[in-house]
């Protein structure tokens, strides 16, 4: 056995105050920019492998200090705004998907619980239902968190890491597909329910998983958390104060990572996760450590809330009994008349949404998911807004990078964890 | 760990009727709808003044999000709307203002939340609402030169044909004029690069490709794959 060699931590404070940024200063870049000298104005991205998909980053260099940094964003745009308003609200649901689609669950139980707010059916749903839907967000938060990790590690030369959590990462992919029939594209949600009941022996699956994921975490702990070189990248690089993160918008784990304590799961509670027991981890630097360290924390947390689940998962159904809004079980439906014509009618023009306008936010891996929909009654949303988090988040680069060496802007953006399809949507 | 749960014995019907005390007629009685409170400002000139105070003396220090409507044939035509939280008191308000063709301006909140940068350029990018004061007020998800407001009611959902800048970049991109790059109005890759497929053999190649589907289609009687298939003989 080899010694364990002591690493040195800087106490969180220090870290904090080595890049002492407050709001008050305008923008970190502004004394950099009275630099004398040519500066090189490097492209990174769109098809840059740190920027995690189709990112662009125009970066002012001197020498290696960034002095400006300009993201240019949209390369992934679908119109999926547009495309909401000209179709019903159920077919809307396999879009979601394609949003941030490391947890496509999520995107689905969120788009379904803001469609049931505008029906005014949030609050009736099935127990069975909500527990289901619990344990779907958190499955996606797991694997969205796992694949963040990998892939700071691997921004930074960790390979191993990035192996080591995709394995754990496909077993919840065989646990979506058991679930949904896909692994990707789950569509899983409908308003008012579920496309589906758990499959037999899923639980006894989900539980082995639960197990083993969690061994898989520790190791991935060992192989960075008092790592040198992954310390050393990472502690007292991209601080964000806490003043600045509200004022950013930023939400979900680079928001708590800068020392606030908010999560949708515990301020606004939605479907059952007041029954549930658990912690939200927060931060104290803000720097791309702390962050890492929440996204850790986060998902044995939502072990945890798994766990819970799992015990108590009532049966019953998982749809609404309400046949103008879920569609009525097919074997009704070829033999009686009024199923029929719920089923022609919900097919068709969609569900009967009252005149009003709602907005939901969801506590997703990212942040907070949030959809505005305005209606004029009837199937089809006059206008559905999303508040996508990876576009609110990624726009404190400007004020963030400036100051950071180049190689820093690979750990930064590894730390913030961002998917454009959500982005760019 | 804190319970979130602790309100400061506020609501979000109280904090829309202090608003409502300070700007008095400005502001619309608050409306409720799925427990949600909306607040309509008559005047879309103020709404800076209302945000500055709604973060300064209410308590609301997260911009959510600002989002707009287009209500084509309706006049005014465009809503702008702006959700606010407050990690005090935990509540949420909508903000509603109207702005109309016309107009199509009205003065950013950049000044208040500097998240409402991003927000106000998609906007003007996907609305074509102008935000006075915004630093710098360019398209966020279009490509700068883009001739359309693609959310509005009366762009097609099919789109409309718009001429595709010539690189993808509108400024000179770094390393403009070097070697692996297209330059516009320059020579094309194809006769810069000598290893591309030549026009002439690939005419030579799609002939081919003719013939022998005509061969098919002879032998099969249709162009693609072998035809029907053959009832199976019985093996004597």
């Amino acid at each position: 056995m080899a010694d364990v060699q002591e690493i040195e931590f800087k106490e969180a404070a220090a870290r904090g105050i080595e890049t002492t940024r407050t709001l008050a200063t305008n923008s970190p870049g502004e004394e950099l920019q009275e630099l004398k000298g040519e500066k090189l104005v490097l492209n990174m991205g769109p098809s840059h492998p740190s920027t995690h998909g189709v990112l662009r980053i125009i970066l002012e260099l001197d020498g290696e200090i960034i002095t400006k940094a300009t993201p240019d964003i949209g390369f992934l745009h679908r119109g999926d705004e547009k495309i909401a308003e000209n179709m019903t609200y159920t077919q809307f649901i396999p879009y979601t998907d394609r949003l941030d689609y490391i947890a496509p669950l999520a995107n689905n139980v969120a788009y379904a619980l803001v469609v049931e707010k505008l029906l005014g059916i949030d609050k009736q749903l099935p127990p069975r239902c909500q527990f289901i839907r619990v344990i779907c967000c958190e499955l996606a938060r797991i694997s969205s968190h796992l694949l963040g990790i990998g892939a700071l590690a691997i921004d930074m030369g960790g390979v191993t890491v990035f192996l080591h959590t995709f394995t754990e990462r496909e077993k919840i992919y065989n646990l979506i597909e058991a679930l949904t029939g896909a692994r990707f594209t789950t569509t899983y949600t409908r308003i008012g329910g579920l496309a589906r009941d758990l499959p037999p022996g899923w639980v006894e699956r989900c539980r082995q998983f639960l197990d083993e994921v969690l061994i898989n975490i520790d190791e991935t702990e060992t192989l960075l958390t008092r790592n040198r070189i992954f310390v050393d990248r990472t502690q007292g690089v991209g601080v964000i104060p806490k003043e600045v993160a509200i004022d950013y918008g930023l939400s979900g784990p680079n928001l708590r990572g800068s020392g606030l304590e908010h999560d949708l799961r515990k301020s606004q509670p939605y479907l059952v996760y007041d029954q549930m027991e658990f912690d939200v981890p927060v931060g104290t630097a803000g720097d791309a450590y702390d962050r890492y360290l929440l996204r850790i924390e986060e998902m044995r947390q939502s072990v945890r809330i798994l766990r819970q689940c799992l015990d108590k998962l009532p049966g019953g159904p998982v749809n609404v009994a309400d046949m103008k809004i879920v569609l009525p079980p097919k074997d009704q439906v070829l033999t009686r008349m009024e199923e029929l014509i719920h089923h022609f009618i919900n097919v068709t023009q969609g569900v009967n949404a009252p005149a009003g306008e709602v907005y939901f936010g969801h506590e997703n891996p990212k942040g907070e998911l949030g959809f505005y929909i305005n209606s004029k009654g009837g199937g089809t949303p006059h206008r559905l807004k999303i508040r996508a988090p990876s576009f609110v988040n990624l726009s404190i680069l400007p004020w963030l990078l400036p100051g950071h060496m180049i190689s820093d802007v690979v750990a930064i953006l590894g730390s913030f964890d961002f998917v454009m399809g959500e982005c760019d949507r | 760990m804190a319970n979130f749960q602790t309100k400061l014995g506020m609501d979000a019907l109280e904090l829309a009727r202090q608003l409502k005390a300070k700007f008095g007629d400005l502001i619309s009685e608050p409306a409720e709808f799925r427990g949600e409170i909306t607040l309509l400002v008559a005047d879309s000139e103020r709404i800076g003044e209302i945000c500055a105070f709604a973060k300064k003396e209410l308590g609301f220090d997260f911009l959510v999000d600002i989002s707009s409507v287009d209500n084509y044939g309706e006049d005014p035509r465009f809503t702008v709307i702006y959700h606010l939280y407050g990690y005090g008191h935990l509540c949420y308000l909508r903000l509603k203002t109207n702005v109309s063709e016309e107009q199509g301006e009205l003065p950013s909140v950049t000044q208040v939340w500097r998240t409402a940068d991003w927000h106000e350029r998609e906007i003007y990018d996907m609305m074509g609402i102008r935000f006075r004061g915004h630093p710098d007020l360019r398209r966020i998800l279009m490509w700068e030169g883009y001739p359309h407001f693609p959310l509005r009611k009366d762009f097609p959902l099919a789109g409309k044909v718009s001429e595709m800048p010539e690189v993808a970049f509108t400024e000179p991109a770094p390393l403009a004029g070097g070697p692996f790059v297209t330059i516009a109005g320059g020579k094309d890759t194809l006769s810069r690069e000598p290893r591309v497929r030549i026009p002439e053999t690939d005419a030579l190649e799609t002939n081919a490709r003719l013939e022998r589907r005509r061969d098919i289609k002879e032998a099969h009687g249709q162009a693609y794959g072998p035809g029907p298939i053959e009832p199976r003989k019985q093996r004597g």
